[in-house]
């Protein structure tokens, strides 16, 4: 029992050892991914572009529930007008950055994962070694900088979604004042520490998110069902990871202001 | 001939995978200019060979050498320059899934040179008419025959006109015609090209009708050698099991097991 304990503790570490040595391979690499804009942008379009709907209807309801449970507890303190406050910060702090990667990663690093699986399984990475092109700059470098270009982009359209959801349920379905949604908004957001932080966090998630994909596709086992389990682990480590990493930094983020 | 005339030497070759040794000592010569057929029984070790002489594993003992230059103690950036003058055809083609018959075979052009896109246009339609091809080059993968899919990746093999063509299992799982066209392709190309081919297989009759010479593996190391002549006439039992295809001789055809009657009759006096 303490010896599989130890076995899969060791396992582990390795291969988060593996996933740093290939996270340096493929910045050292990126030349390519980076100067020619072609491969990047089919990228951006398959990991952004593709992801759109799913972000901007889930921002949506996020910011409609949002709105309802605010409007009912600063209700109960009779300061409802404070609703656009609460809606702002939670999203563009916490829910924009946080729940905009769990969908990215689901939607896209999945895709991810499962596509370079797939090349890797039906030898076509292999193929395209013996071509004397490197996989990991042709292939890994510009789906990972697609991954963490289009999610600070998408948290970005995931709050503003949310926000005019807050305000569809809290002013226009339950009364609350339109000036007073608006400007204790604009009171009490601040840029640097609100906006900034969020963007700078969904930074992070969509390069971990994208890292973990590529790692787990071009590592995984080259048959069927070595590329379904490397999505299923795509999903859960990136989840995990998100959750983790966004209590670090907001550890970090807003220390100063407890 | 002096060793000038021989592309690839393959000398003392040892290859051992997760402790167990594949190839336990291959020495060949591939003389410029030919096709030559590696065979053997599937899991002998000749793709592992294949892609020890491509650089794509490095050997446990012994060396590849290819245009007399030892691959096996290549850098990273060497080994790629000298890739550009190699065409793998992969088993089942391995073209690339998201790019069109067109696209595949002008990948390696883009890639590798700074032609002007019309030029890269002619060239791959040239690569596609040699395979008879050219006016399937809007398809995508998924839309191709197994054979088609054969052709479309030999023509993307030879883009580059490669000094060295390797073939893994080219006829693995083609119907008869497919099979006859694919093997007078790789035939008629290498002498157009004035190229060299190692094709590993196991179609014996295919291979005796258009090869050069052959090499079969057994057991790690070769185990016979010969023109396909010599081949036909051979009398040494394994080759004969190979060409006669028996299922039985010096290749098993039972896995190893403990003996019959103990198995049986054992149990049933427990």
């Amino acid at each position: 029992m303490l010896r599989f304990l130890g076995e899969r503790a060791v396992n582990r570490v390795w291969r988060l050892g593996c996933a740093s040595r290939f996270f340096l391979a493929v910045l050292v690499k990126s030349g390519a991914a980076l100067s020619r804009f072609p491969l990047l942008l089919r990228e951006i379009w398959f990991a952004g572009v593709l992801s759109l709907l799913i972000i901007l209807v889930s921002g949506l309801f996020v910011g409609l529930v949002l709105g309802l449970q605010g409007y009912e507890i600063l209700q109960r303190y009779g300061s409802a007008q404070a609703l656009g406050t609460m809606v702002a910060l939670s999203l563009l702090r916490e829910l924009g950055p946080v729940v905009a990667a769990l969908l990215f990663a689901s939607r896209a690093g999945s895709a991810i994962a499962a596509e370079i699986g797939l090349m890797k399984a039906t030898e076509q990475l292999k193929a395209m070694d013996m071509m004397a092109v490197d996989p990991v700059a042709r292939v890994v470098a510009p789906r990972f900088w697609g991954g963490v270009l289009s999610m600070p982009i998408l948290a970005m359209l995931f709050s503003s979604m949310g926000i005019l959801g807050g305000w569809l349920i809290g002013v226009v379905f339950l009364g609350v004042d339109d000036g007073a949604f608006w400007s204790s908004m604009q009171a009490s957001v601040d840029f640097r520490y609100d906006v900034w932080n969020g963007v700078f966090k969904s930074v992070i998630f969509g390069a971990a998110v994208s890292l973990i994909a590529v790692f787990e596709g071009y590592d995984s086992e080259p048959t069927a069902e070595g590329v379904s389990r490397a999505i299923t682990r795509t999903v859960v480590t990136s989840a995990l990871a998100i959750l983790v990493l966004d209590f670090v930094l907001t550890s970090f983020m807003f220390r100063g202001m407890l | 001939m002096s060793d000038d005339n021989f592309l690839v030497t393959v000398e003392n070759l040892q290859f051992d995978y997760g402790g167990k040794p594949v190839l336990r000592g291959i020495n060949m010569r591939i003389p410029k200019g030919r096709v030559v057929a590696i065979m053997g029984g599937s899991g002998c070790g000749k793709t592992t060979l294949l892609r020890l002489i491509g650089g794509q594993l490095r050997p446990t003992a012994g060396s590849v050498r290819v245009a007399g230059e030892a691959i096996d103690e290549m850098r990273h950036a060497r080994l790629y320059a000298f890739r550009r003058r190699m065409g793998m055809l992969f088993q089942f083609g391995a073209l690339f899934t998201d790019l069109s018959v067109f696209d595949n075979v002008a990948f390696p052009l883009r890639e590798h040179t700074d032609l002007p896109e019309e030029m890269i246009r002619d060239l791959t339609l040239m690569k596609l008419q040699a395979v008879g091809l050219r006016g399937a080059r809007d398809l995508m993968p998924n839309a191709l025959s197994g054979g088609m899919a054969r052709r479309v990746a030999l023509a993307r093999a030879m883009a580059l006109d490669p000094a060295l063509i390797m073939y893994d299992e080219p006829f693995t799982g083609l119907d008869p015609i497919s099979l006859g066209v694919i093997g007078q392709l790789i035939r008629r190309l290498n002498d157009a090209s004035g190229a060299t081919s190692i094709m590993v297989t196991h179609d014996v009759q295919e291979s005796l009708q258009m090869v050069d010479y052959i090499y079969f593996i057994s057991e790690g190391r070769v185990a016979a050698e010969g023109a396909p002549e010599e081949v036909r006439a051979s009398a040494d039992p394994l080759v004969h099991q190979f060409v006669t295809a028996k299922a039985n001789g010096p290749v098993p055809y039972h896995f190893p097991a403990p003996d019959m009657a103990a198995d049986f009759l054992g149990a049933a006096h427990v």
